[in-house]
């Protein structure tokens, strides 16, 4: 403790902290509300800061004038399967940087960094001839093809951070027991780390679920469109929908935003130790 | 692609090879046999086959489009113009009025960001009750994508409906609804406060990650030199973090720069295009399907980027900030 804070400065920071989480929650709030208004009193004034009648009419519509049921399940499905096979994918790479000093090491880093500072659109057309040479255009299987390879530079990157806190004699000493390279990573290290995998996959998840332009050029059918690109498509009409249009962003929000109450810890903790280190 | 953006704004985590994040490697350094070396690459193989294939073909091919006439329109002609596809760019009566909305766009949101996440970082550095339950509820913004941020704010800067304008004039500073997203100028600054909601809790907590890192006996001997909370401030709190809080920036310039999703989800560039910075710009290129064009467009924003990085970079040495 350096000095006392004084009473202005105690209150000054409640103040300021309050407004800033004020002003960081009020938009979640405002689209919940809005979401179960019933459609008409969505427009009509004064405003409602909370609903007359609480009404799930908006959510209902969605489902059954929408095919938004669908869109969820696509967008589960690509999100989970691409981020499990880069997280795995990633586990790979990140323990081979963590651990082994060899040249052209520095290369494999810089390559991966390299892909996260170009912006991707530079790379959408051309993908976009590929997938439909691969016959992949409009194909849950194509959009996880890409977002594995989207997510893996970013993946090893975090991951390798956290294989760097976990001490090497762990793994030999399963490899002196026996154990394949392969088998002391996963049996070993991985359970050891494990919070660190998690924030790992929860990134990755969270960013293919969000994903939004790769979706929307690549994907046209209603079987196979993502979350993202069904709201894109709510803007293209002339007149939004805001009723439909808030119920399927809590739809989109709420589980990300639980997944990631859980893990930001270890997120944090992802993001800055290599920051700050030293 | 917002993965990409958003990984961006997060490589700092990266640094451990920068300057002034100088640790020691935990890697084991003994020569090793032919085997592990057939089990390293194998290890790396499936990494570098999705990324060669899905990041850096299609960047390289989209990169020599650049200098070619592409359009899906018409694909009969893709002869090599040069750098026409440039010069078109630079001609288009629209392209300096965008590339002056990029750099509004980026500094203008970069400053409160930078600013406000000082703050709340210097209020969260001293334990308190809740501190943990108060980090994670300011994380919220993260978990919601950029376009989904662009469409939360649009509904909130509804002319008519718009709860910005109703708690305006409730407050009573002004008289009648703001038509926030009609009028290029205030279109402008709802983006931009949009995007200053999303980025604050990137600097809050990289830099209190960066404060806390600061050993307690700075600031006791401080205390004990009688300096007051300014002098503290400027010639402790700030040196020590300034290689954190200069590599943070570039990421957050760089980042910025390349994030079209909330613009395009709350004006998509209108009113009659005055709200496009470059990459929004690029995106409806993209969809007019003039792919070469487009392709130059991400050429001008690489080479800018980088450009900017290096006098940034030698500028701010971020190495010899922190000793």
């Amino acid at each position: 403790m350096i000095n006392r804070m004084s009473i202005a400065g105690r209150i000054s920071k409640v103040v300021f902290l309050g407004l800033c989480l004020l002003a960081t929650v009020f938009p979640l709030y405002w689209i919940i509300i809005t979401s179960l208004k019933e459609p008409g009193a969505i427009y009509s004034l004064p405003l409602d800061y909370w609903p007359r009648q609480l009404s799930l009419e908006n959510y209902i519509g969605l489902f059954t004038k929408s095919d938004f049921g669908q869109y969820m399940v696509n967008s589960l499905i690509v999100a989970t399967v691409a981020s499990t096979v880069a997280t795995l994918i990633s586990l790979l790479s990140a323990y081979v940087l963590a651990r082994f000093e060899f040249s052209g090491r520095g290369w494999v880093m810089g390559a991966f960094l390299v892909t996260q500072m170009i912006p991707g659109f530079i790379a959408l057309g051309p993908l976009y001839l590929m997938m439909s040479n691969f016959g992949l255009v409009d194909s849950k299987t194509g959009l996880i093809l890409i977002y594995i390879a989207i997510c893996i530079p970013f993946c090893t990157i975090m991951l390798r951070g956290f294989f760097e806190n976990v001490p090497d004699a762990l793994e030999e000493a399963a490899m002196i027991d026996g154990c394949s390279r392969l088998g002391a990573l996963f049996r070993v290290l991985v359970p050891v780390m494990l919070p660190g995998v998690a924030a790992s996959f929860i990134f990755n998840f969270v960013n293919c679920w969000n994903e939004l332009f790769l979706s929307v050029t690549l994907m046209n059918s209603d079987a196979n469109k993502t979350i993202p690109t069904a709201l894109a498509g709510f803007i293209s009409s002339f007149n939004i929908d805001w009723g439909s249009m808030s119920a399927a962003a809590v739809l989109t929000v709420v589980p990300t935003l639980a997944i990631f109450a859980f893990a930001s810890k270890f997120i944090v903790q992802g993001l800055t130790a290599g920051a700050v280190k030293g | 692609m917002t993965v990409d953006t958003k990984d961006a704004a997060a490589r700092p985590s990266t640094r451990r090879d920068a300057p002034g994040g100088a640790r020691t490697s935990t890697g084991i350094k003994r020569r090793f046999n032919a085997k592990t070396a057939l089990t390293l690459l194998a290890f790396l193989a499936p990494a570098a086959i999705f990324v060669g294939i899905f990041t850096y073909y299609p960047m390289i091919s989209g990169s020599q489009m650049a200098f070619r006439n592409w359009n899906l329109n018409d694909l009969s002609d893709t002869s090599w113009v040069g750098f026409g596809n440039f010069q078109s760019l630079f001609d288009a009566p629209e392209f300096w009025g965008i590339v002056r909305n990029t750099v509004i766009w980026v500094v203008g949101s970069l400053i409160p960001q930078v600013v406000i996440g000082f703050a709340v970082a210097l209020f969260l550095k001293r334990r308190f009750r809740m501190r943990g339950a108060y980090q994670a509820m300011i994380f919220f913004p993260w978990a919601v994508s950029g376009f989904l941020i662009g469409m939360l704010f649009r509904w909130m800067f509804n002319a008519e409906f718009g709860v910005v304008n109703d708690l305006l004039m409730k407050a009573g500073l002004i008289d009648s609804p703001i038509p926030w997203l009609a009028e290029p100028g205030f279109a402008m600054t709802a983006i931009i406060i949009a995007n200053i909601w999303y980025g604050v809790t990137f600097f809050a907590i990289m830099i209190l990650a960066a404060l806390q890192s600061v050993s307690d006996e700075m600031y006791e001997a401080a205390a004990l030199d009688g300096a007051g909370k300014v002098r503290t401030f400027f010639n402790i709190t700030l040196p020590s973090i300034a290689t954190t809080l200069a590599l943070t920036i570039l990421l957050r310039v760089i980042w910025i720069f390349n994030f079209p999703d909330i613009i395009f989800a709350m004006t998509g560039g209108g009113p009659a295009d005055q709200t496009h910075i470059i990459t929004t710009y690029m995106i409806k290129i993209t969809q007019e399907g003039d792919y070469g064009k487009a392709s130059a467009l991400g050429l001008i924003v690489v080479v800018t980027l980088m450009l900017f990085a290096a006098f940034y970079l030698m500028a701010v040495r971020p190495g010899k900030a922190q000793r």
